[in-house]
């Protein structure tokens, strides 16, 4: 079916370490102590709970619900009882603090009961199906985070050609994926059909790396026992970053997704291998994501992959697998290329964690960066960059800060894969400065915003001094000619206009309406560089505005 | 508990820019080895004395300027210069002209311009370029090749040549084959008559051409090691190659052929060892290939027209003038755009 692949331009051969944690098949490990579950574990607005500290819970009810399109409920892992609800450490860069429910298990890990679909689910519509993958708390497990359920919904001209199972897993010693492929195929392709019969897709494309041909055995003699109409494996060439969303889709479409478009614009949708999984269990089983596949690696004893319920600690998680051997230096959630190194232990795993990077300094590439030297212009940067970029003349102007020039140069096309990063060899922290004038830019637009906002106001109340001096002035001429009329006309009968018109309380209330309006009006003043973001801050402000129009309505007296 | 948490990536691959530049030195090694082989034992001490005065001056400028001397002499950037422009200068020049242009080089067009990574124009080419104008009598004058000659140096007399100037030997120097044909060309011979004299050989300049076969034997070696790419010596020679095949097909008397200008002078060194110092050149594909471009026609026409028989180095200096201007221009188009 498919007979021809595209590389993409750039890419890095790399180390991939990844025989350390396939030697043994994925693990269970024993319940810890408490299970420490964020609100928030996703792209979107975070999970409200819904249950209350002291309350008992079976594996799998929910326990904080969905707020908003983009968001994702949150499902007990386990039996147990909830014992706080409170800020605790989350795995994040910033080693930030954040809701999460606490959960102490009571060992029995006994399930709520189950609706499951077997096989009834091709009778039921898309937006049922959605649904059910929404209330499964189902987000991308590839890392993002995305909500799984609205990729599931082409929109209303959406048309999907090419549905993508993404096995490249093209960062190092990360091996969830590939455990799972080699052993839960059928559980994969069980939800690739759920997500092809979803989506109306006319082909599916499972693609992986070539080194990785258990994986890829495995799958296509899975194929052959439980067969789907137009659906292929394929090996693709491995080079990182051959698992970046938009680079597989060139690779086996060779069609780029548009610059601030989606893969849907060109008819394709990508999943990862364990979100199809995850769909099946909560399609055909009825059970929400509670746990998922974690590769532990790197320098520990046992360097495994392991089913893990969400919200385990990563310190228990780490003794579970053998320990640290030697003395920690750098903790990484994630592959080495883009991963997050963490602050602390103390963290838990959640619904993205696809790895857990433990470095004693053992591993050679691992290595601190050496001293940093100035840029020779090899362009070493621009050869291996995925997106075309000019890496050398981003670092610059990111230097710099001449924002201008980096945007120019499109540094909001950068993908932060690291590749430029990886070979330069005057080990020059190029992402970080990317990371920064972005950071910088994103700052800056907002102050604009701000003070943009503030110059209007002000502008309005200079206007608003003016024009009530006006009124004024106008109120006194108005009232000095009626004090003569009146005296002209003293047995005059008063009309109820000019009583109207004379009478200063009147005046009074119509004055303080003006201001009132006036008030109205400037918090109103429209927000600006609301382009590019991304559908979760779109919608936050969307509710904003509609709070506060709600507000300025109160607030407007009767008249 | 606070962990050393730095931004992703974690990983690099094991390469700097000391290995960058001592692959480029060992690439240079066969070609070196067949100067001596050919011209004698001078180029050694060329080279001796280059790299030390490249590090003297290389530490008084870090010094001087405040920044960490060690990392950045061992960077070998600075040998890099040395050796490029002591392998430029005739191997029996005076030990004081080394010394002025590898000072010249490193101190004016390197550190003034602030140090490794910042200078516009290719140090040694510019450190080439003074010397060629201010003593172009010690400049052009050349050895023999062992072929042509009674006197082969050994060590012993080239250090005396190197010290003393070249009194005492008689017939050990003369004009480079590029530097014969252009003279020959003006007293109106034909290109077929001019290289009847002994100092052309089967290609080029007799010993030359070897000279210019091991340096593309270690170009080639750079491009398989990842230090160089392609694009700037396969652009440069090409364009060069071509203009000269033009010229040669409309007369042939009077114009070398285009081998015989691959194969002559700085050609084959320029293209993969001068005009690829990243630091000057282009970076961007395109770039790179207009670049290499623009050098190869220039050097054609500085050659055949100019004032001087090679022209390498005022090929690279110009076009290292032009470089940020064709990076601007060449920016590849982003992916999705």
């Amino acid at each position: 079916m498919i007979n021809k692949l595209f590389d993409f331009i750039g890419g890095v051969q790399i180390p991939y370490y990844k025989e350390m944690s396939t030697q043994d098949s994925i693990g269970s490990v024993a319940l810890p102590s408490q299970l420490i579950l964020p609100l928030s574990q996703h792209i979107g607005a975070a999970a409200e709970p819904i249950v209350t500290v002291g309350q008992a819970v079976l594996k799998g009810e929910e326990i904080a619900k969905a707020t908003g399109y983009v968001s994702a409920p949150l499902h007990a892992p386990t039996s147990g009882t909830i014992t706080d609800i409170g800020d605790y450490p989350l795995p994040h860069p910033s080693g930030m603090r954040a809701p999460c429910i606490i959960l102490t298990p009571d060992g029995e890990n006994q399930w709520m009961p189950l609706q499951p679909h077997s096989h009834d689910y091709q009778t039921l519509d898309p937006s049922t199906l959605r649904n059910i993958v929404r209330g499964a708390g189902i987000v991308g497990l590839g890392g993002a985070g995305f909500p799984t359920f609205i990729k599931h919904n082409p929109g209303p001209n959406g048309h999907v050609e090419t549905l993508i199972l993404n096995g490249a897993e093209c960062e190092p010693y990360i091996t969830c994926d590939d455990a799972l492929m080699r052993e839960r195929p059928e559980q994969i392709l069980a939800g690739l059909k759920i997500i092809k019969h979803a989506l109306n897709a006319k082909r599916c494309i499972i693609a992986i790396e070539d080194n990785k041909p258990k994986a890829i055995e495995c799958l296509r003699s899975a194929l052959m026992i439980y067969p789907i109409e137009n659906t292929e494996v394929i090996a693709i060439p491995t080079i990182y970053p051959a698992g970046s969303e938009k680079q597989l889709i060139y690779t086996v479409t060779g069609k780029q997704v548009p610059k601030d478009g989606l893969p849907i614009n060109i008819g394709v949708v990508c999943q990862n291998a364990g979100t199809c999984a995850a769909v099946h269990l909560a399609i055909e089983k009825g059970q929400p994501l509670v746990s998922r596949v974690v590769t532990v690696s790197g320098d520990v004893g046992k360097p495994r992959n392991v089913d893990v319920p969400i919200g385990m600690p990563i310190d228990e998680l780490i003794q579970q697998c053998g320990g640290i051997t030697g003395s920690l230096r750098r903790l990484i959630i994630g592959g080495p290329m883009m991963g997050f190194a963490m602050h602390q232990l103390e963290i838990p795993i959640v619904k993205t964690s696809n790895c857990v990077l433990v470095d004693a300094g053992n591993a050679e590439h691992l290595k601190p960066r050496d001293e940093v030297m100035p840029c020779i212009r090899c362009g070493s940067c621009a050869e291996v960059c995925p997106v075309s970029l000019l890496p050398q003349q981003l670092y610059w102007y990111s230097k710099d800060l001449d924002l201008e020039k980096a945007q120019s140069h499109y540094l909001f096309d950068c993908i932060e894969c690291g590749c430029c990063d990886y070979v330069c060899p005057s080990q020059i922290p190029l992402v970080q400065y990317y990371r920064h004038a972005k950071a910088e830019i994103w700052k800056r637009e907002r102050e604009t915003q701000k003070s943009d906002a503030a110059r209007e106001r002000h502008e309005f109340r200079l206007f608003r001094i003016e024009r009530e001096k006006e009124e004024k002035a106008a109120r006194h001429k108005q009232k000095k000619a009626a004090l003569k009329t009146n005296a002209v006309a003293a047995n005059a009968t008063d009309s109820e206009p000019s009583k109207k018109h004379n009478d200063p309380k009147q005046a009074a209330i119509l004055a303080a309406m003006e201001r009132v309006k006036a008030k109205k009006l400037e918090s109103q003043i429209a927000p600006k560089n609301t382009d590019n973001l991304t559908p979760a801050q779109r919608k936050t402000i969307e509710e904003i505005d509609k709070n506060r129009k709600e507000r300025n309505n109160k607030d407007t007296p009767e008249t | 508990m606070s962990l050393y948490s730095p931004s992703s990536p974690h990983f690099h691959a094991d390469n700097s820019v000391t290995q960058v530049m001592l692959k480029v030195l060992v690439a240079l090694v066969p070609g070196i080895a067949l100067y001596v082989v050919f011209f004698g034992f001078g180029i050694i001490f060329n080279i001796l004395l280059a790299v030390i005065t490249a590090l003297g001056c290389e530490a008084i400028m870090l010094k001087l300027r405040k920044r960490p001397v060690l990392p950045f002499l061992y960077d070998g950037s600075a040998l890099v210069t040395a050796v490029l422009l002591a392998i430029s200068i005739p191997s029996i020049a005076p030990w004081w002209i080394i010394f002025i242009g590898v000072a010249f080089a490193i101190v004016i067009a390197k550190h003034l311009y602030g140090g490794l990574g910042y200078n516009p124009f290719n140090p040694a080419m510019v450190g080439y370029a003074m010397l060629l104008i201010s003593y172009p009598k010690e400049m052009t004058n050349w050895a023999l090749t062992i072929s042509n000659t009674n006197n082969y140096l050994g060590p012993w007399d080239s250090l005396l040549v190197f010290l003393k100037d070249k009194h005492g030997f008689d017939g050990i120097s003369g004009a480079t084959p590029l530097d014969y044909l252009k003279t020959q060309l003006n007293l109106d011979m034909t290109i077929a008559e001019a290289m009847q004299h002994s100092s052309f050989g089967l290609l080029g300049g007799s010993g030359f051409e070897w000279i210019s076969l091991a340096f593309l034997a270690g170009g080639i070696w750079l491009i398989k090691q990842k230090i160089i790419n392609w694009h700037i010596p396969v652009s440069f020679l090409a364009s060069l190659f071509i203009i000269a095949l033009i010229f040669y097909f409309i007369d042939s008397d009077r114009y070398a052929s285009p081998v015989f200008h691959i194969i002559s002078g700085a050609s084959i060194l320029g293209a993969f060892f001068i005009a690829t110092d990243p630091v000057s050149a282009a970076t961007t594909v395109r770039g790179r290939i207009i670049y290499g471009a623009g050098i190869g026609v220039l050097i054609y026409v500085i050659r055949t027209w100019g004032g001087y028989p090679d022209a390498v180095a005022f090929a690279v200096l110009l076009m290292n003038m032009c470089a940020p201007t064709i990076d601007y221009y060449t920016k590849p188009k982003p992916y999705g755009h």
